[in-house]
């Protein structure tokens, strides 16, 4: 139709018009930015972790009176054995550090044993035989460690150790690049030479940047429950619940009084719910905000195109009297919107790639996919056009008789 | 007059009521999102000792050495201090007040038959914490410096734990066994939690429940009693010898320092210990690195606000903005539209003042209602807050200065909402107008 005529139209009302402008650009801008970081979020809350998440629980056992190192590791095995023996139960293990769980254990590794050769600190898993089955890890290359070479943590860390390693394979790709792992020996705990690859596991926690939270190493370490966890792997999901009650009264009624709590016995899986529980309340935040944005947006142009409509009742009138049909009406006030709504894009988009650059100095965020830019652009049109319908309808429906009365 | 302009806006008000709701719910709902953010953050970042908090420094050294890289992980190495250094800072007196303090996470065995076990958080500290921190006894009192010297195995109870070891009555003198230890009660403390718990340890819950137990640092250590926080070791880290190690940081030091010659003394003191600690050997970093905290500014170098919650309170400001840009736009038609009325009211000789005033009243209507209405989707945001698994959750409570703040808010952004309406309304010409119609 006739843009300059609605152009010249759109001047008269300067300011509310450089208003809507405005609410739909800065609109566009949070907006944008809001469903980038929700989809950061959700991309954290489903990385994945190497382990066969649905079907391990733990259980945390806490001892009360002070024993002998001897008695304790003795009663593990015992434990380990009643634990192993719950129907539904195909592997258990003891583990420094659960999956999701509040610690983090971390050594400085090397390739070279000078002092000052570059190091990077990278999580550390101890565990028994069992571990590997009990994560349900993947090996990508090499071996699982041999029964002769499980040790306790003394002689891990005692002079001159020379235990065996197996690394993630992102870990592996960082040390040796395009190589295979296997065989090449790190410095760890003494000289550590790696035995084998695993495909996936990560840390505990999120540490340190985004790469090194694929980086892990795993020692064969006996532990007892003093030092860590009770890993459990289950047969069938639906036995989790079952199993975790079973595993808390074996633990009670075996051995010395020991503090064993339902607080501290948990399924992995919501574990992994705990943990991410803040970035789905922030995503959750901020989904709302965006709804609230574009409604509070729909609402101004709704409020603002019914004052226009009625305002310009009698004009409208009068062009309807001189031979506009009602789709003329209709489409002057939607193609006005749509004058409107592309000035607010196009300074909304500015905004949103300013806003992120913003972001991403005080925020770890990457840039705005340029995708953002299209199907911003068109979300908005669209609500600008909904918005507008209402209240152009309305205009179209002024019967061309309203010329004739004054005012 | 005032009155006539109420009555005025009250009339122009309802005769476009989805308007006015929908214009009222858009500044409640910034108001509200604001102004829950805002609450969240002031309790957050609230003076912990109202009174007392000028007077209260923490002293940090810098021991480590020359090229040390510490793991992001476990924080700043140089936040705490090292076994020997607090000794020394102790030892020489040179502030009011000065206690050494850390963490601890100990198992208490009710002496009641069949009562469970249980862990209770604590502080391990030395005989000024008290009388510096000014924290309230309800019977007994602490220890004094010369059990710290003799390693005395006494406790401070606090209200809560007395009560659940012990019944409550004739507590001290009595016997609790903690962490394996018998410890005789001298005191118990009435129920006290500084918000944040500023003298803690910078993996410590900041917000979470306040110290149930205190017993002498000196104790501990001979015993070897849990500690939870960050050890920090740059030499030979052995679990058998770290807490008395020089290389190994863990302990939190405070001072009160009541006069601004005090605390420049006690900055002066804290390098030339350094400068004397890198003379014989063991400082390897500048003396000069050595600094002075005041209470609130080390409370702001520790950032205590996450960034998630930073970026929701931005986010709630951004949705403020936008709810005005919209009121300012509603109103801006409503006021142009009511030209005639206006040019009437013009023409009888009303002042461009008057037809100002009149407008102002109708967007301080809006304003009022807006901010009774962000007061309680504010509530509504707070208590919602509240049912987050946070340490800091259970605080978001509003107090009267953020409810005064809330209105004072909602007022001030309708009426800047309605200066730029209101000023353009009443410059329409009169004559025009009414020549139009």
């Amino acid at each position: 139709m006739h843009f300059r005529h609605i152009v010249h139209a759109l001047r008269h009302h300067r300011i509310a018009v450089s208003l809507l402008v405005l609410e739909i650009a800065f609109s566009c801008a949070v907006v944008c930015n809001a469903l980038f970081l929700i989809g950061t979020r959700l991309d954290r809350m489903h990385r994945p972790t190497g382990a066969d998440e649905m079907h391990i629980v733990e259980v945390v056992v806490r001892s009360v009176a002070p024993g002998s190192a001897k008695a304790i590791m003795a009663q593990t095995r015992t434990d380990l054995a009643a634990l192993r023996a719950i129907p539904g139960v195909t592997d258990v293990s003891v583990i420094n550090q659960p999956l999701f769980g509040s610690s983090f254990s971390a050594s400085g590794v090397s390739l070279s044993k000078a002092d000052n050769a570059p190091t990077i600190h990278v999580t550390q898993y101890f565990g028994d035989a069992q571990l590997a089955g009990t994560l349900g890890l993947k090996l990508a290359d090499g071996r699982w460690f041999r029964p002769d070479e499980f040790v306790s943590d003394e002689q891990l860390e005692g002079e001159g150790a020379t235990v065996p390693v197996i690394i993630t394979r992102a870990l592996a790709e960082h040390f040796f690049p395009g190589k295979s792992a296997v065989g090449k020996v790190i410095y760890a705990f003494g000289t550590n030479r790696v035995v084998g690859v695993v495909d996936r596991l990560v840390q505990p926690r999120d540490y340190g940047s985004a790469e090194s939270y694929e980086y892990a190493m795993i020692f064969p370490v006996n532990l007892s429950f003093a030092q860590g966890t009770y890993l459990l792997r289950v047969k069938d999901t639906s036995q989790r619940d079952p199993v975790i009650r079973d595993a808390l009264r074996t633990l009670r009624t075996d051995g010395p009084l020991r503090l064993v709590s339902p607080r501290d016995a948990t399924t992995l899986q919501a574990a992994r719910a705990k943990y991410y529980r803040n970035d789905r309340a922030m995503a959750w935040m901020l989904v709302g905000v965006c709804v609230l944005l574009l409604v509070v947006t729909a609402v101004g142009i709704v409020g603002l195109t019914s004052f226009w409509v009625a305002q310009r009742r009698r004009q409208i009138g009068i062009r309807r009297a001189i031979g506009a049909t009602r789709g003329d009406i209709l489409r002057y006030f939607q193609i006005e919107n749509f004058l409107i709504a592309t000035l607010g894009i196009a300074l909304g988009m500015l905004l949103a790639y300013g806003l992120n650059l913003l972001l991403m100095q005080h925020y770890e965020l990457g840039r705005l996919p340029g995708y953002y830019l299209p199907v911003g652009t068109l979300v908005l049109w669209t609500l600008g056009q909904l918005a507008v319908y209402g209240p152009a309808l309305r205009a179209s429906n002024v019967p061309p008789v309203v010329a004739t009365r004054s005012a | 007059m005032f009155g006539y302009y109420l009555d005025l806006a009250r009339r122009s008000l309802r005769r476009t009521p989805v308007l006015t709701g929908l214009m009222v719910l858009a500044i409640g709902l910034g108001i509200g999102a604001s102004m829950t953010m805002l609450t969240v953050l002031h309790v957050m970042t609230d003076d912990p000792m109202p009174g007392r908090s000028a007077q209260l420094y923490t002293p940090h050294l810098d021991p480590l050495p020359i090229g040390f890289k510490g793991m992001d992980i476990a924080g700043d190495a140089a936040s705490n201090l090292t076994w020997p250094d607090a000794m020394a800072l102790l030892k020489a007196h040179r502030a009011v007040r000065q206690a050494a303090m850390a963490g601890g996470d100990l198992l208490v065995r009710p002496s009641r038959t069949g009562a469970q076990p249980f862990y209770a958080d604590g502080r391990y500290t030395t005989a000024d914490f008290f009388a510096m921190f000014g924290v309230p006894f309800e019977r007994g009192q602490g220890w004094s410096a010369a059990e710290d010297d003799a390693r005395a195995h006494v406790v401070v109870l606090s209200d809560t734990l007395s009560r659940k070891l012990l019944g409550g009555v004739d507590v001290v003198g009595r016997m609790v066994r903690l962490g394996g230890h018998d410890f005789r009660v001298v005191g118990v403390t009435a129920d006290w939690q500084p918000s944040p718990m500023f003298y803690v340890d910078a993996s410590a819950r900041r917000y979470s429940d306040g110290d149930k137990f205190f017993l002498p640092l000196s104790t501990a250590v001979d015993l070897k009693l849990d500690v939870n926080g960050n050890f920090n070791g740059w030499g030979e880290d052995h679990a058998d010898t770290r807490m008395v190690s020089p290389t190994t940081t863990w302990l939190q030091f405070w001072v009160q320092l009541d006069t601004p010659a005090q605390v420049a003394g006690y900055r002066q003191f804290l390098i030339d210990y350094s400068a004397q600690q890198k003379a014989l050997g063991r400082f390897q970093r500048p003396p000069t690195n050595a600094k002075l905290y005041g209470l609130m500014a080390w409370l702001a170098h520790e950032n205590l606000v996450p960034n998630d919650l930073r970026l929701q309170l931005w986010l709630a400001l951004g949705f403020l903005f936008v709810c005005m840009l919209n009121i300012v736009a509603l109103l801006l038609a409503k006021f142009l539209r009511r030209s005639g009325e206006i040019s009437v009211r013009r023409a009888l000789g009303a002042r461009r003042r008057d037809i100002f005033m009149q407008l102002g009243v109708e967007s301080a209507v809006i304003g009022v209602a807006g901010g009774a209405s962000g007061l309680l989707i504010a509530q509504l945001g707070l208590w919602s807050i509240r049912q987050r698994p946070d340490d800091y959750a259970h605080l978001a409570q509003m107090d009267v200065p953020m409810l005064l703040g809330t209105l004072a808010l909602a007022i001030a952004a309708s009426l800047l909402a309605g200066l730029l309406p209101a000023w353009r309304a009443c410059r329409v010409m009169p004559a025009l107008q009414l020549k139009a119609q």
